[in-house]
């Protein structure tokens, strides 16, 4: 039996980590901090490498593959994975591995325009309410409670359903179904911090109202608004996947993953490479952008952690 | 608690009202003429006139949206423009379906998820563990069309073990008597009916509870690792009590209020993942309905499911809130 000294209870009396003066006393902004917490998490880093490579993959399509993403009979159709055709061909001949490629680029581009759209009107919305208070934050408050009122992708449909089936029309309609998700958030941003102290200082200086929002409440918000985007992101890819997989979303023959999946769904007893890549990449780019965002809110701001 | 009961439901009465000018918007916000988004470009000017009368298009806005909303009061959804029934007859024997698929799909989520996110903390750091939160997290990801399609190809095509559309056999139709198959096919005291309903709602029940599962794996496994960390947990396992008492009965009450709340906010996931669902199960539910009247054109019908479903979220997150200050009474409203 081992035998327990004094010296195995004492705290060891030189610290493990020690570091030399001068680099303990380096200033390091918050956002370099973040980013050091980032690289330390796994899978936030697993996120961020997934994410690369289906940006880098959209970017650079015409050069990974030789087939055009709409070119018909570029091999037999629906035939099965094989060296020249990666992920197999679908009922008109087409190269699924190139309608994938070219279909990130979709992806990508309606959840870049969809949360940019959201995060524009929902900060303006949420710093309209947050700082102005009284009937602008009632009224726009109750808009907000009445947009999450409805499911979302629900919603995202009535919007489609008003405007036309499109591509185009998804985007807008995901859009406005984030708004309300970052004006909430900015608006309580804009609440908790119109109170601190830095901000009556800067009243009492006379600074105008715009002045205080943008240089002082505006970039403390910063933080979760990012975190929010990158989770959103995510949701928008979903989102417009399930909009085109309902045929209310992009249109034949865009090789968007969504649309892909509700034509290739027949086939799927005699071709199920046709329904399980197109599947594989929402998942997978999804999955990217949760990790990568759920590494960011654990690094950059960790009280919103569960 | 009366009291909160009693301003929580007056709080609902502007989203209410809020959400009956949404959708009573939604065939004025058509862009152009709506009769004639309706109708087509070869129609008449006469069919035209009479479907601006028929939808009361060709009075005052304000005049519209009251008479729209005395007949919700009345109980009136408005007609359906393609099969020219009352829209509320037609939408009844639709809810219902959308109930029982969305209350088992819950049922799965709920008792899966908690049960996996308890093990989940119990075991922290286990090969479980690890198991349960990448498959959380891969749950999250997963578009859920491309499940149910995955399902149906490997449970139904592939190993024929379960039906993969419909609610039961249309050659030995259940008696209708409360639209819901698993009661009726329960009434009707045949055990092969019953079984062929469970049946039914096995894979679209599954595919439609995946996200709200990990959500609430995901959520029980944090909280219950908060609460297995506390006092009242360490003394309970000093007096002596075993593992499932620990978990069980003390754990899990103070465990479940924030899973409750996530509960709550996916119902919303479930009743939009409810049009998904239905469209590729072929379940006869109100998503597939709302769906199906888009290809139509059929506004009144998409007006008044969408108002429908919006307002069972609402309805079922009020029952949530509730429920969220009956089972902890700190919370003090």
């Amino acid at each position: 039996m081992k035998t327990v000294t004094t010296a195995d209870r004492m705290p060891n009396p030189a610290p493990r980590n020690h570091k030399p003066e001068a680099e303990q006393i380096e200033a390091v902004s918050p956002w370099k901090d973040a980013f050091r917490q980032l690289k330390k998490n796994k899978l936030a880093v697993a996120g961020m490498l997934i994410i690369g490579l289906f940006i880098l993959a959209a970017i650079i399509a015409p050069l990974i593959t030789p087939y055009a993403f709409n070119a018909i009979n570029v091999g037999p159709r629906l035939q099965e994975p094989s060296a020249d055709h990666w992920f197999g061909t679908d009922d008109l001949g087409r190269d699924t591995f190139t309608r994938i490629i070219y279909g990130a680029r979709i992806s990508l581009m309606v959840g870049f325009f969809a949360v940019t759209g959201a995060l524009i009107f929902g900060t303006m919305l949420g710093i309209i309410a947050g700082y102005f208070g009284r009937w602008t934050d009632m009224l726009i408050s109750r808009i907000f409670d009445i947009m999450l009122a409805f499911p979302s992708i629900l919603l995202a449909i009535a919007i489609v359903a008003i405007l036309g089936q499109s591509l185009q029309n998804a985007m807008i309609a995901i859009a406005i179904i984030n708004i309300p998700i970052f004006g909430r958030l900015v608006r309580s941003k804009v609440i908790s911090i119109r109170e601190e102290e830095y901000i009556m200082a800067a009243k009492a200086q006379g600074m105008k109202s715009g002045r205080i929002l943008f240089h002082h409440i505006l970039p403390n918000s910063i933080a979760p608004m990012i975190v929010q985007a990158t989770l959103s992101f995510g949701t928008a890819i979903l989102e417009a996947a399930a909009l085109g997989f309902l045929g209310l979303g992009a249109q034949a023959p865009t090789p968007e993953w969504g649309k892909m999946l509700s034509d290739a769904r027949q086939y799927i007893q005699s071709a199920p490479w046709t329904v399980l890549f197109p599947g594989l990449s929402i998942m997978l780019a999804v999955l990217g952008f949760n990790l990568f965002g759920d590494g960011l809110r654990d690094a950059l701001d960790p009280k919103m952690k569960h | 608690m009366i009291t909160y009961t009693i301003r929580r439901i007056s709080m609902l009465v502007p989203v209410l009202f809020g959400m009956t000018l949404v959708t009573f918007s939604i065939i004025h916000l058509i862009p152009g003429n709506p009769a004639r988004v309706i109708l087509g470009d070869q129609a008449t000017a006469a069919a035209l006139a009479n479907l601006e009368e028929q939808l009361g298009l060709n009075k005052p806005f304000l005049v519209q949206y009251f008479q729209y909303v005395s007949g919700l009061f009345q109980g009136d959804l408005g007609t359906s423009l393609r099969t020219k029934s009352a829209i509320s007859a037609e939408l009844w024997p639709h809810l219902a379906a959308t109930f029982e698929l969305t209350f088992f799909a819950m049922i799965f989520a709920v008792f899966v998820g908690v049960n996996a996110g308890i093990i989940s903390a119990w075991k922290q750091n286990s090969w479980f563990d690890y198991l349960c939160m990448i498959v959380a997290l891969i749950g999250v990801s997963m578009p859920i069309f491309w499940l149910g399609l995955l399902q149906q190809w490997v449970f139904a095509q592939e190993l024929g073990w379960l039906p993969a559309f419909g609610r039961g056999n249309p050659r030995d139709p259940v008696e209708t008597v409360t639209h819901l198959q698993l009661v009726d096919s329960f009434i009707s005291g045949s055990p092969d009916k019953f079984w062929t309903s469970i049946k039914h709602l096995i894979l679209p029940g599954i595919a439609l509870g995946t996200i709200p599962m990990a959500i609430i794996a995901r959520m029980t496994r944090s909280s219950m690792l908060e609460v297995l960390r506390s006092d009242y947990i360490r003394t309970v396992v000093a007096k002596g009590s075993g593992a499932f008492s620990v978990i069980y009965r003390h754990g899990l009450k103070n465990a479940v209020i924030p899973v409750l709340t996530v509960v709550g906010l996916q119902t919303g996931t479930l009743l939009g993942g409810a049009i998904l669902t239905e469209t590729i199960f072929s379940w006869p539910g109100i998503g597939r309905y709302v769906y199906e009247a888009i290809g139509y054109r059929d506004y009144p019908v998409i007006q008044s499911g969408v108002l429908v479903i919006a307002f069972m979220f609402v309805i079922i997150n009020l029952i949530v809130d509730l429920l969220y200050s009956y089972i902890d009474p700190r919370i003090k409203y």
